[in-house]
């Protein structure tokens, strides 16, 4: 059995597995938004920026060693997280009070964790497309964070091929895979798992909005 | 006394709502804290305070004009609710253009009648974007949430009325 250590707690791990992973199989959760068991690992939120060995490396990515020592929960490390989150929200169009994901939003439970209280970088206020051509799916890209979970679990569960990410830095957006560019002309259906794994409320179920009641939802 | 000021710029009163939804509460901070400028009292004139709240975020140039004025007389601000924060709800008009804004409220839209853009020069000129209050002055203190719930407020006010710095539970963080 190997072994490392997370935060100076020594954690078994199978060989193979990732920083995170290991963490997971010991009950403990790392930050993170774009990792889901399951899927092949991306690394590009960074939001699981752990410290080995005098380097920052994603814990999504980066294999569990021997005896390595691993730090997460620092100060150093939780003021990275929050510069990463903000950066996250002034990127993109987030406005909490009117999203239906909010309260259920991975991303916004993240922020609360770290106690983000403030932007602190000017807010981009990025001109970016919606997409509700298709009858039973919403893609608002104001949302989105680009964590790629869409595209993998397209496919590599589903067995489709609807999201990628295109563009680079500041015109990085998220692209749907047919001639009109449309969700509609897509072979997406509602119950494909890309439909479900968005962490936060660019890929929604249309018809179900504020299903549950303010108090009651997942991060209330 | 601890002088207090608020006001609401680019917003809708929900944060003072809040605040007053600190009910009972309130009676306890009534020997300790008076209001100088604030809607609470209809009073427009401002004298120098030790707190000033802000509420909204800056939608036109009486709005920079009003933030600036606190800035300059309160000795701590405090950024309070989501449009005071990041723009909020009215900062989704910035995927538009002003003109189209206009048009669309004042021209274009369904049962308008006597279409016209206001014009008045009482009417304050609207800034091209909603933008959030610290990117025009200093911001000592944020209080999130659409509205921030009255626990915090008793939290910061606590705080602040014993010269100490608020930490908000992170429970009463929130961005809703």
């Amino acid at each position: 059995m190997k072994n490392l250590l997370l935060d100076g707690k020594m954690l078994t791990y199978e060989e193979g597995q990732t920083i995170m992973d290991c963490a997971l199989s010991n009950g403990i959760a790392i930050p993170g938004l774009c990792h889901l068991p399951g899927l092949s690992p991306s690394g590009n939120c960074r939001l699981c920026t752990v410290k080995t060995g005098g380097r920052y490396v994603s814990a999504c990515t980066e294999p569990a060693i021997d005896g390595m020592e691993v730090e997460c929960e620092t100060m150093e490390l939780s003021q990275v997280r929050m510069q990463l989150l903000r950066m996250l929200f002034v990127e993109g169009n987030h406005y909490c009070p009117s999203c239906e994901k909010s309260g259920s939003c991975r991303l916004q439970e993240a922020a609360y964790h770290e106690g983000m209280l403030d932007l602190h970088f000017r807010p981009f206020y990025p001109k970016r497309e919606m997409d509700a051509s298709h009858p039973e799916i919403l893609l608002d890209r104001d949302r989105c964070i680009f964590c790629a979970l869409c595209v993998r679990a397209s496919r590599e569960i589903d067995g489709k091929n609807v999201f990628d990410i295109s563009g680079r830095g500041i015109e990085t957006h998220l692209i749907v895979n047919s001639a009109s560019g449309k969700l509609l002309d897509t072979d997406i259906s509602v119950e494909d798992r890309a439909v479900h794994v968005c962490p936060v409320g660019a890929i929604l179920v249309k018809g179900k909005g504020f299903e549950i009641p303010i108090g009651r939802r997942l991060y209330d | 006394m601890i002088r207090i000021s608020t006001c609401s710029l680019a917003g809708c009163f929900g944060c003072h709502m809040s605040f007053l939804d600190m009910d009972e509460k309130l009676a306890d901070f009534s020997d300790k804290i008076e209001f100088d400028r604030s809607p609470f009292t209809d009073v427009r004139k401002m004298g120098k305070c030790e707190i000033g709240l802000i509420e909204g975020g800056l939608c036109n140039v009486e709005n920079l004009k009003v933030l600036k004025e606190f800035r300059e007389n309160c000795e701590i601000l405090v950024a309070v609710g989501a449009c005071a924060i990041n723009g909020g709800i009215p900062a989704m008009r910035n995927h538009f253009s002003l003109d189209s804004c206009l048009r669309e409220a004042y021209v274009e839209g369904i049962g308008i009648e006597n279409p016209q853009i206001p014009s008045d020069p009482e009417l304050p000129m609207l800034l091209d974007k909603v933008r959030p209050v610290f990117e025009a002055v200093r911001i000592d203190y944020f209080l999130p949430g659409c509205p921030p719930p009255a626990e915090a407020f008793v939290i910061l006010l606590e705080a602040l009325l014993k010269g100490q710095k608020p930490v908000l539970p992170e429970n009463l963080i929130r961005y809703d």
